[in-house]
């Protein structure tokens, strides 16, 4: 028990060494000290309640996927049956509980409606994406497929993710954790942010630009009461345009899209100085866009901002160019914003913001100064409370404690993002220093029994360290369980405590129980006492 | 050197002479705890009910005008806002229960907070804004699942190990000490209406461990005696092994004591409430160590056979000599 071989001593300060040594750059990085660059330093990763910024949770809600999903296969079925020569006529076409429906007027052509639509429905991947179904020998019926909707969510939250980045790139933020969480949720880190307001209005907008022609024929009585005429749609204006509260019919179809566009820029508009967003389409767009503004000269059309309507003006002459202007009553802000969202492209989902943590980061600072006075005063306290009682057995036990402090930090500098510092995490090495005695203090005391039942110092000091490892072990496995079970379960900041509660029982155990034997060990064959105070 | 003994050696107090008081005051305890939350409920944080959370100094004053901002906060009409000073008397938290009926409550949400940020920057032109929190009802009914579950996760797998490592009756009187502990500890959250956030949950896992530390040594000894002294009444070996591994407790929760102090003194205030738990939790986790979890034993009949491996012709002769 107490026989340690050269190697074994050896191999253990070498693995005490390499950790320990790992926890002086952050040492020195918090103590505002300079660190030679020459020497390679992992630094330990602080959580945002300690380095200051902000955690935003987006939620997609994938019903509005399976939704928009469904209305782009209306909108294929739809041209596949026009295009289709013979022409195939449908009808009675109504999509409901997530599933389309729709009648083949000729019978004869059922089959090779079936046929033309089999592309579709199989999808380009290795997954069947629509369940089709012909009942009563006409009717179709169009069911998405469970896999056809996970791969769907799953590309659409992959598409949010990028865009989420290309707009917090945009606004300039610096080293941005973005990443997903779950089915439909993204996470968004932002250290040393000082006001989140800004990046939480960038990603709360979907940016789907749309241009859509008035519908000049509605009843203004009818509009107002909600009532559009066939093939049209009632569109609110938007919360800051001068006609707000107003509502609008514009027409379902032959519109276009904002998505072709290379550019998106804040600017002025020269006779107002109103600030706007001046939009260039790339050479499809700018195609559409000539098209759309030639054929309907003179006639207005509304400019549509995620379903709301930011300006509904004449077209006076056919712009050709590819440029448009887009005014809706926008502050300076506000236009830069959307600039910003129209460059990076539009969600492909609505996000919304379902959980922020913001904290200035002086407020951080603040805590790891205070974290780490109360570390030092209890770690003086606990060492002279250790050696008043156990003597030279307390200085081995202080001995542990330090280095095991050392020994924990080192292991998250090497282990950087996945074991960040947090503000419990920071209470968590504070218990562990108090924890970690315990294990001494079993040794010790066990010791201190077995001399005051007569045995030799030698046999007392094994029969000690032997007896009480059983109990050590035992505490520790529960402890651990525990700590297990709050990292699975816990978020944020609570995973940062736990995970230095499960790295803190390793290196104790390693420290209070293996470190101290060892030198235990060479301090009896050294001197050989025939007592030992304790 | 003379060194210091806070325990002299070879204690003999009769710790299980009071078992049955003890046992009486405990569950009263324990029955008032569940009786207040019933009555008086948790002072449940953003983090569970959902709503928002702004912390803000007021760097010029003495002490938050609370009054004032609570009837500034209110005249804007989404609800009273609940008003608490932490750290120094110039800081506090205002927290705010989110819009309950409302089709888009982000947005009202948002809006609130700025509303709420913009009207005492403009009666305080000196606050300064330190931190926001702000939970939708879903993540906040998702957080409060996930700690519940954590919470009797981490019971079942203790008392579970236990039960494994010594023996069923061990295994039941961690799980009895552990409802205790937390039981109680809950009560004083309710009682002195505390905040009781996320950091709360994790304090209640860490208790759990450190109080099943104490029960763990003195069941480790209780196993020793056992195996050691076939003859003694359990009683008295229960109260040997108390009085064996007492100089082990006292010192132990000492030393936790001592960095629980320096953090509730010194530290953050911010995890205030978390280390105050924790602090609570090894009083509560020391006595039941020595007054829950041990009587329990001689009540679910444990006796020095509960540890003989084979039982059979060994067992029947032991019987018959009338050794039990």
């Amino acid at each position: 028990m107490l026989d340690f071989p050269r190697w074994k001593k050896v191999w253990l300060s070498l693995v005490t060494a390499a950790l320990a040594l790992a926890a002086l750059p952050s040492l020195f990085a918090l103590a505002n000290l300079p660190w030679p660059a020459a020497i390679p330093a992992p630094l330990v990763n602080l959580g945002l309640d300690l380095a200051g910024g902000s955690h935003i949770l987006l939620e997609a809600e994938s019903g509005q996927i399976a939704a928009q999903r469904l209305e782009n296969m209306e909108e294929t079925v739809r041209t596949t049956m026009r295009q289709a020569d013979p022409r195939i006529r449908i009808s009675e076409v109504s999509s409901n509980n997530g599933s389309l429906s729709f009648m083949v007027e000729d019978t004869g052509q059922v089959d090779r409606a079936r046929e033309l639509l089999l592309p579709t429905i199989n999808g380009l991947g290795s997954v069947r994406e629509w369940d089709l179904q012909v009942v009563d020998g006409t009717r179709f019926v169009l069911a998405p497929t469970d896999q056809g909707l996970n791969a769907a969510v799953d590309n659409a939250m992959q598409s949010a993710t990028e865009v989420v980045r290309k707009r917090i790139d945009a606004l300039g933020t610096r080293e941005p954790t973005i990443f997903r969480q779950g089915d439909t949720r993204i996470v968004v880190q932002v250290p040393g942010l000082q006001d989140p307001q800004a990046l939480k209005d960038l990603l709360g907008q979907t940016a789907k630009l749309e241009f859509k022609l008035v519908d000049e024929t509605a009843l203004p009585s009818d509009v107002q009461q909600g009532i559009a005429p066939a093939g049209s749609q009632i569109y609110p204006f938007a919360d800051d345009t001068p006609t707000v509260g107003q509502t609008i019919a514009v027409r379902r179809l032959g519109g276009i899209k904002g998505d072709n566009l290379v550019n998106a820029q804040q600017s002025f508009d020269p006779q107002t100085n109103e600030p706007v967003v001046t939009i260039q389409f790339d050479q499809q767009g700018a195609a559409k866009f000539a098209q759309l503004t030639t054929q309907n000269v003179n006639k207005p059309f509304a400019i549509i901002l995620d379903e709301k309507v930011l300006s509904a003006p004449n077209i006076n002459e056919p712009i050709r160019g590819g440029t448009a202007q887009i005014s809706g009553g926008f502050s300076v802000e506000g236009a830069n914003a959307l600039a910003i969202a129209l460059r990076s492209g539009a969600l492909p989902v609505d996000l919304t913001v379902i959980e922020e943590r913001t904290v200035r980061p002086e407020l951080g600072i603040d805590s790891i100064k205070k974290g780490g006075i109360a570390l030092a005063v209890g770690l003086t306290l606990l060492m002279a409370f250790m050696v008043l009682t156990y003597g030279r057995f307390g200085v081995y036990t202080c001995l542990a404690l330090v280095i095991n402090l050392l020994m924990i930090l080192g292991v998250m500098a090497y282990l950087g993002e996945v074991a960040a510092l947090t503000l419990p995490g920071i209470a968590g090495l504070v218990l562990t220093v108090g924890a970690a005695v315990d294990a001494n203090v079993l040794i010790n005391e066990r010791i201190r029994e077995e001399r005051a039942r007569g045995r030799g110092v030698v046999q007392a000091v094994e029969t000690g360290y032997k007896e009480a490892s059983r109990a050590i072990f035992d505490a520790n496995i529960t402890n651990t369980i525990a700590a297990v079970i709050m990292f699975l379960f816990g978020s944020g900041p609570i995973r940062g405590f736990a995970v230095v509660l499960i790295i803190g029982i390793a290196t104790s155990v390693f420290t209070a129980v293996t470190l101290t034997r060892m030198w235990v060990a060479g301090w009896l064959r050294r001197t050989r006492p025939t007592d030992i105070v304790l | 050197m003379k060194l210091l003994k806070l325990i002299p050696d070879n204690t003999n107090i009769r710790f299980l002479r009071w078992r049955v008081p003890f046992y009486a005051i405990s569950l009263l305890l324990m029955a008032a705890s569940v009786g207040l939350m019933f009555t008086k409920g948790l002072n449940l944080g953003v983090d569970f009910v959902g709503g928002q959370m702004i912390r803000m100094t007021f760097v010029d004053q003495q002490a938050a005008p609370i009054a004032d901002l609570r009837a500034r906060i209110d005249g804007l009409g989404y609800g009273e806002p609940v008003i608490q000073q932490f750290g120094q008397l110039n800081e506090i938290s205002v927290r705010m229960r989110l819009p309950a009926d409302s089709s888009n409550r982000t947005a009202v949400a948002e809006r609130m907070t700025r509303e709420i940020v913009s009207t005492v920057r403009g009666a305080y032109p000196q606050v300064r804004i330190d931190g926001l929190d702000s939970v939708s009802g879903k993540v906040s009914s998702e957080l409060f699942e996930s700690g519940m579950w954590a919470l009797i996760l981490a019971a079942m797998g203790i008392s579970i190990y236990i039960w494994i490592r010594f023996e069923w009756q061990f295994g039941v009187g961690a799980l009895f000490a552990l409802v205790h502990d937390v039981t109680l500890t809950l009560g004083m959250f309710s009682l002195t209406q505390m905040e009781f956030d996320l950091n709360i949950v994790a304090a209640l896992l860490t208790l759990i461990g450190y109080s099943l530390n104490d029960n763990i040594v003195v069941y480790d000894r209780i196993r020793e005696n056992l195996k050691k002294f076939r003859r003694m009444p359990i009683t008295e070996l229960l109260d040997l092994s108390v009085n064996e591994t007492l100089s082990r407790t006292v010192v132990t929760s000492l030393s936790l004591l001592i960095t629980l102090v320096a953090l509730l003194v010194l530290g953050p205030d911010v995890i205030f409430g978390f280390t105050a738990a924790i602090t609570l939790g090894i009083f509560v986790g020391t006595y039941s160590s020595i007054y829950m979890s041990t009587p329990i034993l001689i009540w679910l009949g444990v006796t020095s056979d509960s540890f003989v491996p084979n039982e059979g012709p060994d067992r029947a002769e032991r019987t018959a000599r009338g050794e039990t």
